[in-house]
């Protein structure tokens, strides 16, 4: 086993980042960190090193691990998370963001090399979960958790988790059910074939045996596998809602009661294998509509951001108590990294908040005792000791989940193409069914009958029913191919529809680090430390950066300090005269509007030069500032507009730009877009979008790990792909009209289908032969025509 | 010809205890995981053979 060097640097053998730093050196191998180090021995230790030899670096870094697990000592937190446990053994699953690769699954499934007390651990990859069997009277939940996070896969516990697990979503047998239709169609179609090839004298004896074995099968198929046709076109009818379940549930009722007339008075062979087909393909349909992402959770709230449990100091002594049991008037600690989680009076120690997530501001934000700190934020330095004074659900980030856009029923009140074709559908169904019954009755009762079933079997919406999921389930897997994760079908045609992108700023155009410092010009080192000393002293989002920038020096002594608002700071330094700040203040004039992110410095009246603060952007904001004269477009961010010149080129006008915005004038703002007949995109990342991407009509939370946290959305986009969403607009509009073309080739079916219909001489044969063909044709045009627009638009 | 009759019902019983073999792997769970037994597959324990071999 060799070091790994690319171009001269040295690659970390566990996570294969850069080491930049000191090297940490273990048997000729090289270490990012002692976390990556780490992680190392104690593989080494366990003979566990061929962990490595599956995949070179499978580690995920480790240079900053910080993570306290006292609280699985409490069993009223972990009984929720336990699957199962009695005195002997406990069973209890995990999600492990950090499971990526084969390397993975092997040390994972290894577990009980390294301590034996685990019986039994097993990787389910696609959900990224493990679930462990142990035995508890010998290692404890919390050092399982410890073992898996020392060897570098730190479980995710967050609150809801624990609540997803109670509510377990219901299952509704979809396989079972086209398993039972695919076994039933196969059967059928096998008894049809004597029947259409034509019998001879001696094997009519067979017809009638055949048909009621058909008949058999069929009972299965409507009675199990169609039950829920039926059940939803109930629904609609009784709501006053006509929808494609209607002609469906009508179309396989009217085929099971015209085979069994005729197989009961052995008029005809029955259309056994047509229905059997027919809900066969429909299932199917169902099937491939429901994609699944199992690593991604599009319904996460502020819950599974917040911790599951909380340090409360009790009689002088540190416990740990569940969320839920969190009341006001608790005193609380929060340590290095934690997240408040009820709004809290700073009591003890120094707070310097990150609240970028909550608000959007993207420096942290220090704030003095007796300071009332929202929830949300997370402590950077020190630990704090804080009061309660909210319930956690009444605080003020999670009230907004209290407001009515978080109770509204999903689907988004915005009908489909499908559902609004299919109540005209059925309309022109049921008129050309009665009027050929009424024209076919005063001639001839039973060809008129035999005309009106034919007509509601063939015209059957079959085709109509499969066009939307196959050219939408196309297109689903082409945005999952570049990132963009939808969370259901309707999605693309919601994406479709849309007019109005509003974006979030903070982690949404701009990224975490996104500000580069460049001074244009020259510093001695005397005068950086004078700079240095000065900027210390100030508060402002860009006194910091430069302090920041400049880090490392010893800071002098301010004799005299003065701060002007908007300006800069003036201050007298070890004897110097020092000014930094905009030209306002440094020259005494204002300078051009769009350079107002810079920051001059003058040192006893001599000019030495100014800071330029290079912002940026996401690659991708051209193009979709480009979208403008089709779209509009405007910017809501939770931060101050200190960058609001430069955001100005992408969004036009000063008009289409909200700075200070609270999570709930978020909503609000969209909530107002839409009053005025917009459709609304929102693009946010943080829980302080969460209510706008929920009133939205399409939220995309976006984020550069689709493993960590996102708001509740719609759809989640990965950073890396926002350059791409203006294609993904297009895309969608084209999927769209492949649904219209679509439908229009079913449509061609049913006419010609009709046409035999009507005159009442609808042979088996025909319908089944129309039915799957038309099928087939949907079936491989919508997804041939969907790569092929996904081809045009270089999507794959 | 009345063997068809025997014969039918024999290829449908067969047909039935396929499609209560496939009820059953569903129900015990054997279809809720279809990637990851693709990859363990690949994956030898021929370190813990070498150990074995070393102690010997």
């Amino acid at each position: 086993m060799k070091e790994s060097a690319i171009d001269g640097q040295t690659l970390c053998y566990h996570c294969g980042n850069e080491c930049v730093e000191e090297l940490h050196h273990v048997d000729a191998k090289a270490f990012c960190c002692q976390g990556c180090k780490s992680v190392y021995e104690i593989l080494n230790a366990n003979n566990l090193c061929s962990y490595y030899n599956y995949n070179q670096h499978p580690g995920a870094n480790r240079a900053i691990v910080d993570a306290r697990f006292e609280y699985l000592d409490n069993p009223t937190i972990t009984s929720d998370l336990i699957d199962y446990s009695d005195d002997k053994i406990t069973i209890v699953s995990f999600y492990i963001p950090a499971i990526h690769c084969s390397s993975c699954i092997w040390l994972l499934e290894q577990l009980n090399r390294i301590n034996p007390a685990i019986h039994y651990s097993r990787i389910d990859f696609l959900k990224k979960q493990v679930i462990i069997r142990f035995s508890n009277p010998e290692i404890s939940l919390r050092q399982v958790v410890e073992l898996l996070f020392n060897i570098g896969y730190e479980p995710l516990i967050s609150l809801q988790d624990v609540i997803k697990k109670q509510d377990k979503s219901r299952k509704d047998n979809l396989v079972q059910k086209i398993a039972v239709a695919g076994f039933c169609f196969g059967n059928v179609m096998l008894l049809s074939f004597p029947e259409y090839f034509g019998l001879s004298g001696v094997e009519q004896t067979f017809k009638h045996f055949f048909g009621w074995l058909n008949v058999l099968f069929c009972l299965p198929v409507v009675f199990y596998s169609g039950t829920e046709y039926f059940v939803s076109a109930w629904n609609n009818l009784r709501n006053k809602v006509l929808n494609i379940d209607f002609p469906l549930a009508l179309g396989i009722t009217v085929l099971f009661i015209r085979t069994i007339t005729e197989v009961y008075t052995r008029t005809g062979a029955g259309f056994g294998d047509t229905l059997c087909g027919l809900v066969f393909f429909l299932l199917i349909g169902k099937f491939i509509q429901r994609k699944t992402y199992h690593h991604i959770s599009f319904e996460r709230d502020y819950r599974s951001f917040f911790p599951v449990a909380v340090s409360v100091i009790e009689n002088d002594s540190e416990q740990h108590i569940p969320l839920s049991q969190l009341q006001t008037g608790h005193r609380i600690v929060i340590r290095h990294n934690e997240i408040i989680p009820a709004d809290a009076i700073l009591l003890k120690g120094e707070a310097l908040i990150d609240f970028s997530f909550v608000t959007g501001e993207a420096n942290p934000v220090s704030k003095i005792l007796g300071e009332i700190i929202y929830a949300g934020g997370r402590q950077t330095g020190q630990a704090i000791e804080m009061e309660v004074i909210k319930p956690v659900s009444q605080s003020y980030l999670t009230q907004l989940w209290n407001n009515e856009a978080f109770s509204r029923r999903q689907g988004k009140d915005m009908q489909t193409f499908s559902q609004k074709v299919s109540k005209y559908f059925t309309v022109v169904l049921l008129v050309i069914a009665v009027s050929t019954l009424l024209y076919w009755l005063p001639v001839d009762y039973k060809k008129g009958l035999a005309a009106f079933t034919a007509v509601l079997i063939v015209a059957c919406p079959c085709a109509l029913a499969l066009s939307t999921p196959f050219t939408m389930s196309a297109a689903l897997s082409i945005f999952d191919k570049n990132f963009f994760y939808l969370k259901n079908t309707a999605i693309v045609e919601h994406l479709a529809s849309i007019d109005t992108i509003v974006l979030d700023k903070t982690g949404t155009i701009t990224t975490g680090d996104s500000k580069t410092i460049k001074f244009e010009g020259a510093l001695s080192e005397k005068e950086k430390q004078l700079i240095y000393s000065a900027c210390g002293n100030s508060s402002h989002p860009l006194s910091r950066m430069i302090y920041a920038h400049l880090n490392g020096h010893e800071r002098l002594k301010t004799e005299e300090y003065a701060e002007v608002p908007g300006q800069g700071i003036m201050a007298v330094i070890d004897g110097h005269y020092l000014r930094v700040g905009n030209s306002k203040l440094v020259f005494g004039q204002k300078e051009d509007e769009t350079q107002l992110s810079r920051v001059h410095v003058l040192l006893d009246n001599v000019y030495l030069g100014y800071f330029a603060f290079v912002h940026q952007y996401r690659p991708g904001l051209e193009n979709i500032s480009n979208l403008v004269p089709g779209y509009k477009l405007f910017l809501l961010s939770g931060d101050h507009d200190h960058e609001k010149y430069e955001l100005l080129k992408f969004f036009k006008s000063q008009e289409a730009m909200y700075f200070d915005q609270s999570p709930q004038e978020k909503l609000d703002f969209i909530n107002s877009l839409q009053r005025t007949g917009a459709t609304v995109m929102m693009i946010g990342d943080g829980l302080n979008d969460a209510g706008a991407l929920k009133q939205s009509n399409l939220g995309i939370a976006l984020t550069d790990n689709v493993n960590n946290f996102s708001p509740g959305s719609d759809a989640i986009l990965d950073g890396r792909s926002l350059i791409k969403l203006p294609v993904f607009l297009k895309f969608s509009k084209d999927t769209v009209h492949i649904i219209y073309l679509s439908f229009l080739i079913s449509l061609t079916y049913n006419v010609i289908g009709l046409s035999y219909a009507v005159t009442g001489n609808l042979s088996p044969l025909v319908a089944a032969i129309l039915m799957p063909l038309s099928t087939a044709t949907i079936i491989s045009f919508t997804s041939i025509a969907t790569r092929l627009a996904a081809k045009r638009r270089k999507l794959i | 010809m009345t063997i068809i009759f025997f014969l039918i019902g024999c290829s449908i019983l067969l047909a039935l205890i396929f499609l209560g073999a496939f009820f059953w792997a569903q129900k015990s769970g054997q279809n809720d995981d279809l990637y990851t037994p693709s990859v363990r597959i690949l994956l030898d324990d021929h370190n813990e053979e070498v150990e074995n071999k070393s102690k010997k």
